[in-house]
């Protein structure tokens, strides 16, 4: 054999083996990151699915100690607060991506917003918490429900500004095209035919910047701070699920812990109902989606 | 519309704009060696960061505390992240991608202070018990101090010297990477599959090997991108809140060892800021949080645009 060719296939033995290699380490990479990952998925759920009884869901915390006690509260304070949230962020986010996907398409201005709205998604949530805290807290001299629901809503805006116009990009174009020839105004185009035929997109987006600000903490601590009795003044200091958890995860008590661990199952079904639906819709395609 | 669009700009304005304002009395009582200067205890001798009692604020063991921990979780999550989307994209079977991008997408929704229930509850004992000790077990026996001695890295005074009590740096720091990882992986997974195939057949059709595909085709044309991805998982890092807060163990100390308890930028708000009596106290934490505000601006932009250097003309993408 010539020592040319010998050559040539010791080359070819070694790159057979840095490809076998690196096609182990990227499988191996693959093992460490989702076993440890599954792990821990399942064992949130088991050891919330093993704390979860009806008292959770219909009694207000036990004075401390003591046995027994629910999160009732917590829940309906969430949802009061995560009611303001919507009721700010959702319009405002919505008309935002309507303008980002339909009016501004490709102009300077919407590249800029929507570089902007990245951006917010990116600071964190301990940062809009202190904002809101010297909007509505400062001025108003006390913690309440309201500060907390602004908070939220401002988180909101971002992510449904961009899930919004993500949903009106992939709805066709011959379908506006067809409402403009008919002769139908562009603004009724935008709200009555492209709106409506990515509304199911639409939905779900809200739903996954609901799921997403449902389990934010750090910007209740200081606008919401908790309670531990019924409450719905939006006036006045609110309890809150994530709130809640984070106060018993690190309380000494492992009634409180069990507590901790329902809770948590409860934000993580929100999570897990919120992604598969938008991952459905999106899978659906747009058209068929719309009725 | 426009009005809905325009607020966005508003948002950020407002926010920079009270936290400028409230902001002040520190800014005005230390300016910028807030970020760097400290006092000495005039009994122990040891530096004094963060005196409420006194009211002398600085910062600095907030902002060691925030590198260390994104560091430790980089250091953790950038090689599987990248491990992982080159599987996911260049190697897996076609059924179980779907499962996998569906349930990575999942883990980078849950709550952080659902992570951190898990930290305290598991992480913390696993480290405390076993990972720690081996850790220690090398770093402080008796030859790697003999030959390492000289780098102050190893020993009793090194990386993992000191007392084990699970809470701590290290313990945030894994927290962080576990939460940092989805993030980076699944948008180095989107930036890898922006690369047009033709790139990859063309590799192919020369001879390559597939890993020597992926060098050259693959990761050559989507490294802007991955860079980004990183700086993304980086900003979300520096700003994590609640995980951080409740594994971190509280305390405005700078040690080297990563064992030692510690404070981040965002824990101490977290943890001080419903508590703050003074209004200087509560001032010098939201010019933390100011600080926080800027760096992950300026963290996000940067990634941002990287990634959009390299998706730029790709479909657009569902989250």
């Amino acid at each position: 054999m010539k020592p040319g060719k010998q050559l040539s296939k010791a080359r070819s033995a070694y790159r057979s083996a840095t490809d076998h290699i690196a096609t182990g380490l990227a499988i191996l990479a693959t093992i460490l990151v989702v076993a440890p990952l599954v792990t821990i998925f399942f064992y949130l759920i088991y050891k919330g699915a093993s704390s979860l009884n009806l008292a959770f869901f219909t009694q207000i915390p036990k004075p401390e100690g003591e046995e027994g006690g629910g999160m009732a509260n917590s829940i309906i304070g969430s949802g009061v607060l995560l009611g303001i949230a919507s009721v700010l962020g959702i319009p405002i986010g919505i008309g935002g991506g309507i303008y980002l996907a339909e009016f501004g398409r490709g102009t300077r201005l919407a590249n800029a917003i929507r570089f902007t709205a990245d951006v917010l998604n990116g600071v964190p949530s301990i940062v809009m918490g202190i904002a809101a805290y010297s909007l509505v807290v400062v001025p108003m001299h006390h913690f309440s429900a309201f500060a907390g629901g602004v908070a939220l809503g401002i988180m909101m805006i971002p992510t449904v500004t961009r899930t919004t116009e993500e949903m009106l990009l992939m709805v066709p174009h011959s379908i506006r095209e067809a409402a403009l020839g008919l002769g139908v105004p562009n603004w009724r185009s935008v709200l009555e035919i492209t709106l409506k035929t990515a509304s199911p997109g639409v939905i779900t987006g809200c739903m996954l910047a609901f799921a997403r600000v449902a389990g934010e903490t750090a910007p209740l601590i200081f606008t919401a701070l908790g309670n531990q009795f019924w409450s719905v003044n939006l006036n006045r200091e609110i309890a809150a699920l994530p709130l809640q958890i984070y106060i018993y995860a690190l309380s000494p008590y492992d009634d409180q812990h069990r507590l901790a661990w329902a809770g948590a199952l409860v934000l993580i079904a929100l999570i897990v109902l919120a992604v598969s639906l938008v991952r459905y819709v999106a899978s659906r395609g747009i058209l068929k989606g719309a009725s | 519309m426009l009005t809905c669009a325009l607020s966005i700009f508003a948002i950020v304005a407002l926010i920079a704009m009270e936290l400028a304002m409230q902001s002040q009395l520190s800014w005005h009582k230390s300016g910028l060696p807030f970020f760097y200067k400290f006092n000495i205890d005039p009994d122990t001798k040891l530096p004094l960061f963060w005196d409420p009692v006194n009211g002398s604020f600085y910062a600095l063991p907030f902002l060691y505390g925030t590198l260390v921990t994104s560091l430790i979780a980089l250091v953790i999550a950038v090689p599987l992240a990248i491990g992982l989307a080159i599987f996911l994209t260049e190697m897996c079977p076609r059924v179980l991608r779907g499962p996998l991008s569906f349930f990575t997408e999942l883990l980078a929704a849950i709550p952080s202070v659902v992570y951190g229930l898990w930290a305290v509850f598991v992480l913390v004992p696993l480290l405390r018990e076993h990972v720690n000790p081996a850790f220690m077990a090398i770093f402080n026996n008796p030859t790697m101090v003999k030959l390492f001695g000289w780098t102050h890295l190893v020993g009793d005074d090194g990386l993992f010297g000191g007392v084990n009590l699970g809470l701590g740096l290290m313990a945030a720091g894994v927290i962080l990477s576990i939460m940092i990882l989805p993030i980076i992986a699944s948008l180095t997974r989107e930036v890898m599959s922006a690369v047009p195939n033709s790139q990859r057949e063309a590799a192919l059709a020369l001879g390559a090997t597939r890993w020597e595909m992926i060098r050259i085709a693959v990761l050559r044309n989507a490294r802007i991108g991955i860079v980004g991805s990183i700086i993304l998982g980086l900003g979300r890092a520096l700003g994590e809140t609640m995980a951080v807060a409740m594994v971190i163990g509280n305390s405005a100390e700078i040690h080297r060892s990563l064992l030692s308890t510690g404070h981040s930028m965002a824990s101490v708000i977290a943890n001080e800021f419903s508590e703050a009596t003074s209004d200087m106290h509560r001032s010098a934490l939201i010019e933390i949080g100011l600080a926080l505000f800027l760096v992950t601006i300026l963290v996000n932009a940067c990634a941002r645009l990287l990634v959009w250097a390299v998706t730029r003309g790709a479909p657009a993408q569902v989250h």
